[in-house]
């Protein structure tokens, strides 16, 4: 039993998982069936050997999984079921599967010694030791101070990048806060039903 | 928005402060250990997100009003741009101004900390405020229409 087994069942169950989402006519089962995904994928970090990045996984299925129940208990509606245009699928699905199949032969032809490094290697440090991973790896420590490499990577070789991440939260809860505000609203977009 | 049964009131107010000490430790250590500003600042609101449930919202806007939320998230952006910037006059953009430290102690990774703080502080504020925004704003408006 290797690792790549239990990650090929995990990623089994979270496609079983998504269909369940979006097939079932019931809210709240869909969205149960998002949350058994989403920690499905947190167990997959886990396995990956990625804390960081599993922790605020499960963390953000949790939050989502607790305001989505709870706005959705609140009513007893059910989405709506409309007939399936069966072309538009077909031609989403083979598009995604041609960008796949691009990315995996692209990936095969950037000189990295043969096509996608084994399960467990880094990718960008795998043709040599002067990959800049392996820069990463062996100096993080001196470099940076940080015993965890992760966030040394994160908030200081790469802080630009983080930056760029904290601006798409903040834009986005900008967003939420433009669509749901209730101070500076016209009086008669109050009987608009909330979505 | 009404709070729920003295049972899960009482539980809640146990457990809230260890969760809030729980999501400080988790941004305090983000350079020590798997956490760090996003993941801490998640837990902060799941706590505060606990007692505006457990609470109800009258409760929750006497702890937590949105305006407050919306300063904060937007303090906590501003800072993470001043570690930013302050790093240009040290010789460029995010450069670690502080020293380094002794790698494995608290006081380690320089403007590291700093940064994950001033994450946090964002994170936390902005999804709180649009908690408050969705679910009491949301169903204020829907009593309102039910009457």
């Amino acid at each position: 039993m290797t690792i790549e087994f239990f990650i090929l069942m995990l990623i089994i169950f979270m496609i079983i998982a998504a269909l369940i989402a979006v097939e079932s006519i019931d809210l709240l089962s869909a969205v149960i069936a998002v949350g058994a995904a989403g920690f499905a994928l947190s167990v997959i970090d886990l396995l990956a050997g990625a804390p960081d990045l599993a922790f605020p996984q499960v963390l953000v299925e949790v939050i989502t999984l607790v305001l989505l129940i709870r706005m959705v208990m609140t009513r007893r509606d059910t989405s709506r079921q409309t007939s399936r245009d069966t072309l538009r699928t077909a031609v989403v699905l083979l598009a995604g599967s041609v960008f796949l199949v691009a990315v995996f032969f692209a990936a095969g032809g950037m000189g990295m010694s043969g096509g996608i490094p084994p399960f467990g290697q880094p990718v960008m440090g795998s043709a040599a030791d002067t990959g800049v991973s392996t820069q990463y790896l062996t100096r993080c420590a001196e470099d940076t101070g940080a015993a965890n490499t992760v966030m040394g990577i994160l908030l200081d070789y790469r802080a630009y990048d983080t930056l760029g991440e904290a601006t798409v939260i903040f834009v986005a809860i900008l967003g939420g806060y433009v669509v749901l505000r209730r101070v500076g609203r016209k009086k008669d977009a109050k009987e608009v039903e909330p979505s | 928005m009404k709070g729920m049964s003295p049972i899960v009131r009482s539980i809640v107010g146990l457990i809230a402060g260890f969760v809030m000490l729980y999501g400080l430790y988790v941004v305090s250590t983000g350079h020590l250990g798997p956490g760090g500003g996003f993941a801490g600042g998640v837990i902060i609101m799941a706590g505060t997100v606990m007692l505006i449930l457990a609470f109800g919202g009258d409760k929750a806007r006497e702890l937590m009003e949105e305006r407050r939320c919306h300063v904060l998230q937007g303090a906590g952006a501003l800072a993470f741009l001043v570690v930013a910037l302050v790093g240009l006059w040290y010789g460029g953009f995010f450069v670690n101004f502080l020293p380094t430290g002794r790698v494995h102690h608290l006081h380690s990774g320089g403007a590291i900390a700093i940064s994950d703080l001033a994450i946090a502080m964002s994170v936390a504020a902005g999804l709180i405020g649009i908690f408050l925004a969705l679910i009491i704003g949301c169903r204020a408006a829907m009593f309102k229409k039910d009457k």
